[in-house]
């Protein structure tokens, strides 16, 4: 009872914040939108084994909204309240500040989720993407590589002093997660020891579990279990680290 | 001192870095009562009122608030005591009434919001921003979270730093009203004046040990020169005929003008002296000693 006051309060402040509501919700859609605009991304490739690159890039809109939560705006959110005494005020109540950190992830979370819907969404109607084949497949690579966002962004907070380091060190992070969800060049065009690599990041995992679920396929254990495998392993690590003052 | 103090520390000690910050702390605070804790800066008091919050977990000897350990019984304790932390703040974009409903939540029983915004002078500002508050109001808005839960006792640390001397003095009287409906208050403070005006005892801690634990009044008699007596004789006088004279702590002669460090019994034997000598004294002044004098005679030894 208590903990969902936290939870309404911390959405009704969430919804204060025009800038995540941009980079996570609007943005990944809007560079879908830009870039199926392209007429030559419109037509089949057939290095991309016949789909068109307009159809490579939902799964990489989709994982794009998770990394934006995860690392970007999740980690200064977190160390904000951290290095401005808020969850140590918290900790003089009965009510614990792990509260206000579930409520952030779950938010973030949720926020995750919204944007892959709208991408999917725009992707099927604006550019007559396919939706998802496997949809079961989908929705639990989904769920898998958002979880394995929100670890990634738990360890940038638990070690990160200021927001400015979180900050910092989010976007550090944010590029080499971008380019191995697809961002530059999906995961399927990739050169093949490159893409052997990549699969064994969080976001490659994940984007190969996504495609794999898109194209109608059951997303293969291997890649949902590197994504299992990174969310614990971040998660011990953010518990290990984290710091609540 | 027939009931169980509401705070009792006992033997407090604690350490970063090899470094006591402090090093045997006690002290009771009685039911009803104001209880300063006063200090320099980096003396302890902020680390001992963490301590009794339940914030830090102490090195070694024994916290109760209310018979309980606010570390091991850190539920039951955050029900009964409330706390205005040094250097806390509220989420940017929450307003009053947010924060009022929102900290409300967080206790079983709690007391009703609107009075207390209203005793607080916090009820024009309801819909306003933390981030758009001036100081004074984000410093009433926290003293409203610490009494939210209807507290028995409440900590307030360096409450009325940074507030200039008008909203100084209304938040005194703000804590005078919290006493006088039954909440005890533990006063964390490098104010002597406050201190003075708003505590029944006060702790004085030095290097993480407590300097004295008196009223406020005991305190002051205890400095060196409890009483000074300054005036301009008019014939010179013999410094060392005053040095003798029972009670002296210091003498002072610049410009023909004396002063005089000692206690009452100083003043009747300078007078007594001065009328055998026939001697005038020009604007005579006998001043009692502020808890300043007596806070720089406690705190200044090791310096």
């Amino acid at each position: 009872m208590s903990s969902t006051a936290v939870l309404k309060t911390e959405a009704r402040l969430f919804g204060r914040e025009p800038g995540a509501h941009f980079w996570i919700l609007a943005f990944p859609t809007l560079l879908l939108v830009i870039l199926g605009s392209i007429p030559g991304f419109r037509t089949t490739q057939d290095d991309l084994g016949g789909i068109r690159i307009v159809d490579a890039y939902v799964p990489v809109t989709v994982l794009l909204g998770m990394i934006v939560a995860g690392l970007q705006s999740l980690p200064p959110g977190i160390t904000g309240y951290r290095e401005r005494g808020i969850l140590r005020r918290m900790s003089t109540t009965p009510v614990r500040p792990s509260a206000l950190l579930s409520a952030h992830m779950g938010l973030h979370g949720a926020a995750a989720v919204l944007s892959a819907l709208l991408a999917l969404s725009v992707g099927r109607i604006v550019f007559d993407v396919a939706l998802p084949r496997q949809p079961f497949g989908y929705v639990l690579a989904l769920l898998l590589a958002v979880a394995v966002a929100l670890a990634m962004g738990a360890l940038v907070s638990a070690l990160a002093r200021t927001s400015k380091a979180a900050t910092a060190v989010g976007t550090a992070a944010f590029f080499p997660s971008m380019f191995c969800a697809g961002v530059y060049i999906p995961v399927q065009t990739m050169p093949d020891v490159l893409a052997r690599i990549v699969e064994f990041t969080p976001f490659g995992a994940a984007a190969q579990a996504l495609n794999e679920a898109a194209a109608g396929d059951w997303p293969g254990w291997d890649h949902l279990g590197v994504l299992v495998a990174w969310t614990v392993v971040l998660t011990v690590a953010a518990a290990r680290w984290f710091r609540w003052e | 001192m027939t009931s169980e103090p509401v705070i009792e520390v006992t033997g407090l000690r604690k350490s970063y870095g090899g470094r006591a910050v402090v090093d045997g702390v006690s002290f009771a605070v009685e039911e009803g009562e104001i209880f300063g804790i006063l200090g320099p800066n980096g003396a302890g008091k902020t680390t001992t009122v963490e301590c009794v919050e339940g914030l830090r977990i102490p090195d070694a000897g024994r916290v109760r608030v209310t018979g309980l350990d606010p570390v091991a019984d850190h539920d039951a304790v955050s029900r009964v005591l409330g706390a205005q932390l040094q250097e806390s703040e509220l989420q940017e974009k929450l307003t009053v009434r947010e924060a009022l409903e929102l900290y409300a939540a967080f206790y079983p029983s709690p007391a009703d919001w609107r009075p207390l915004a209203e005793r607080l002078g916090l009820t024009g500002k309801l819909d306003s921003r933390f981030g758009k508050l001036s100081g004074g109001q984000k410093q009433r808005l926290f003293i409203a979270l610490a009494l939210i839960g209807d507290p028995r006792v409440v900590v307030l640390d360096e409450l009325t730093s940074g507030l200039d001397p008008r909203a100084r003095r209304d938040t005194w009287e703000l804590i005078e009203d919290i006493r006088a409906n039954g909440v005890t208050v533990l006063l964390v403070t490098h104010f002597m004046e406050e201190a003075q005006r708003l505590c029944d005892r006060i702790a004085v801690i030095d290097q993480g040990r407590i300097a004295a634990l008196d009223t406020p009044r005991g305190l002051i008699a205890r400095a060196t020169n409890a009483t000074l007596i300054s005036f301009t004789p008019s014939v010179p006088l013999d410094e060392r005929d005053l040095a003798a004279l029972p009670a002296v702590a210091s003498v002072e002669c610049k410009e023909g003008r004396i002063t005089l460090g000692g206690t009452d019994e100083t003043v009747n034997a300078v007078i007594t002296l001065l009328a055998r000598q026939r001697i005038t004294a020009h604007q005579l002044r006998v001043t009692d000693a502020t808890l300043d004098d007596a806070f720089l005679d406690l705190t200044g030894v090791a310096r």
